[in-house]
């Protein structure tokens, strides 16, 4: 399928298998699409706390290679993108989106004009995420140089070993790692990953994965007319510091204080079909949310959802099935977290 | 794997005579391979009169819903309740065990209007 202009495979053989591997051993995907993007020079720090929401102060107590998840705002507290910040030893490193690419640079670039910081796009790494309770183990046996990094890497940590970067990241709520690489050496690197037992995944399982994971999917679960107050993305606004500014912080202040805003829940099918995106949740007739992911769960064996809905929503509802009215259940995410369901 | 005892139309379902006017129908092969892992079939009840052409359930794979078209005019007689507890029978054996229901026909000439099997090939491109 195109994604972002990128031709990416939705699966390589079954979509449940690909997803059962990340589950219980070990699958790979190819996010190479995704943007890679160094940010060198004496502002980098100053610059990257006024543009993005969590503040990256923080990283340096924990050292090179610290990661970061955060919102990139716009002065309306809507979020442009989010993204993955590394603490690098020339300045950072930011990972967004493929479908955001174009609008993500213009506003990034345009921010940068009042900094003293160059901004340099990747586009000579290729990136590969390997992801489930027995990824470290396999990179590790591809890799024999890096076992003992590996052994004592921190979740959202990362270093660099001969020119691959590896930091322990991802998007399947998973243990795992993101790898990012020369491009020109990432199709061996893959072949001896299929070599060591690990699965070749497509976009399909990655979207169920994230989705039992509750992680976000741009586009789709928030964008730029949606505040992180609406999307469960609250915790990557950092207020702590009261002296520092940022784009959106005052838009979203005031967002916070009304607290009215609508919530984001987990949804469970407990009627019939299969729930997505678009379809409405229904409370005594009358409309109060919508579906913004939707899927059926491989792990769970039912049908799970992303939600937007009002903020007063308790935990019964009905989701709009083409015009049947099924009843739901609605929880706090994540649905899934290393292998196991969290919710009763 | 198609063939010649079968009959279909472009919304890739397939009819099968069974005995007399009574004829199954499924999904083809090729359509359970662009849906992919099949979780949820929603099908019409026995008993309900359908016409060709018309919306008459829909078929769910993890990555997609798509809807379910009635090949033929006439009355369900009877539905696959092994693929509506376990979906992935249409995508193991779409044209055997993964059939979805049973029709009794309004008119039994309408097969000859359907596609053949060399035909639907062709408009596969197998």
């Amino acid at each position: 399928m195109d994604f972002g202009g990128w031709a990416l495979p939705v699966n390589y053989g079954s979509q449940i298998k690909e997803h059962e591997s990340v589950r219980t051993d070990a699958g790979m995907f190819d996010v190479s699409h995704m943007l890679i993007t160094d940010i060198h020079g004496v502002d980098a720090k100053s610059f990257l706390r006024y543009l993005i929401s969590n503040d990256v102060n923080k990283l340096e107590k924990h050292g090179v290679g610290k990661a970061l998840y955060s919102g990139l705002l716009n002065n309306e507290a809507g979020i442009i993108d989010d993204l993955i910040v590394y603490l690098m030893p020339f300045g950072y490193r930011i990972v967004t989106n493929a479908s955001t690419e174009a609008k993500d640079m213009n506003w990034i670039r345009q921010v940068a004009t009042n900094y003293k910081v160059e901004l340099f796009n990747r586009r000579d790494l290729a990136m590969l995420a390997i992801q489930g309770p027995n990824a470290l183990k396999k990179v590790s046996s591809v890799h024999p140089h890096i076992t003992d990094n590996l052994e004592v890497l921190k979740p959202f940590m990362a270093f660099e070993a001969n020119s691959f970067f590896y930091a322990r990241t991802g998007y399947t709520g998973e243990n795992g790692l993101e790898v990012m690489l020369p491009r020109e050496e990432a199709a061996g690197f893959w072949q001896f990953l299929i070599e060591a037992g690990v699965q070749p995944c497509g976009l399909g399982a990655r979207d169920t994965l994230r989705l039992e994971a509750g992680m976000n999917l741009y586009g789709h679960d928030m964008d730029e007319t949606i505040n992180p107050l609406a999307c469960n993305m609250d915790w990557v606004v950092d207020l702590s510091d009261e002296s520092r500014d940022f784009i959106g912080k005052k838009a979203y202040q005031l967002a916070k204080l009304a607290s009215d805003s609508d919530k984001q829940v987990g949804i469970i099918l407990e009627g019939k079909g299969v729930l997505r995106e678009g379809q409405k949740i229904i409370i005594d007739g009358a409309e109060c949310g919508t579906i913004t992911s939707g899927t059926f769960s491989p792990t769970l064996k039912i049908s799970i959802a992303i939600a937007r809905v009002k903020h007063d929503v308790g935990d019964k509802a009905y989701a709009d099935i083409r015009g049947n009215l099924e009843p739901v259940r609605i929880i706090n995410l994540p649905f899934v977290r290393n292998g196991k369901k969290l919710f009763e | 794997m198609y063939t010649a005892d079968m009959k279909f139309v472009d919304t890739h379902e397939w009819v099968r005579a069974e005995n007399g006017d009574e004829v199954s129908v499924g999904i083809t092969h090729h359509a359970q391979e662009l849906l992919g892992d099949l979780v949820y079939v929603e099908l019409p009840a026995v008993g309900q009169t359908i016409k060709t052409g018309d919306t008459i359930g829909v078929v769910e794979s993890v990555k997609a819903a798509s809807d379910l078209y009635s090949p033929v005019s006439g009355q369900i007689t009877a539905i696959n309740d092994a693929v509506v507890s376990d979906p992935t029978l249409a995508n193991s054996e779409p044209h055997t065990a993964g059939w979805l229901f049973k029709v009794k026909l309004d008119d039994i000439a309408e097969l000859d209007t359907l596609l053949s099997a060399d035909k639907y090939k062709s408009l596969i491109g197998g």
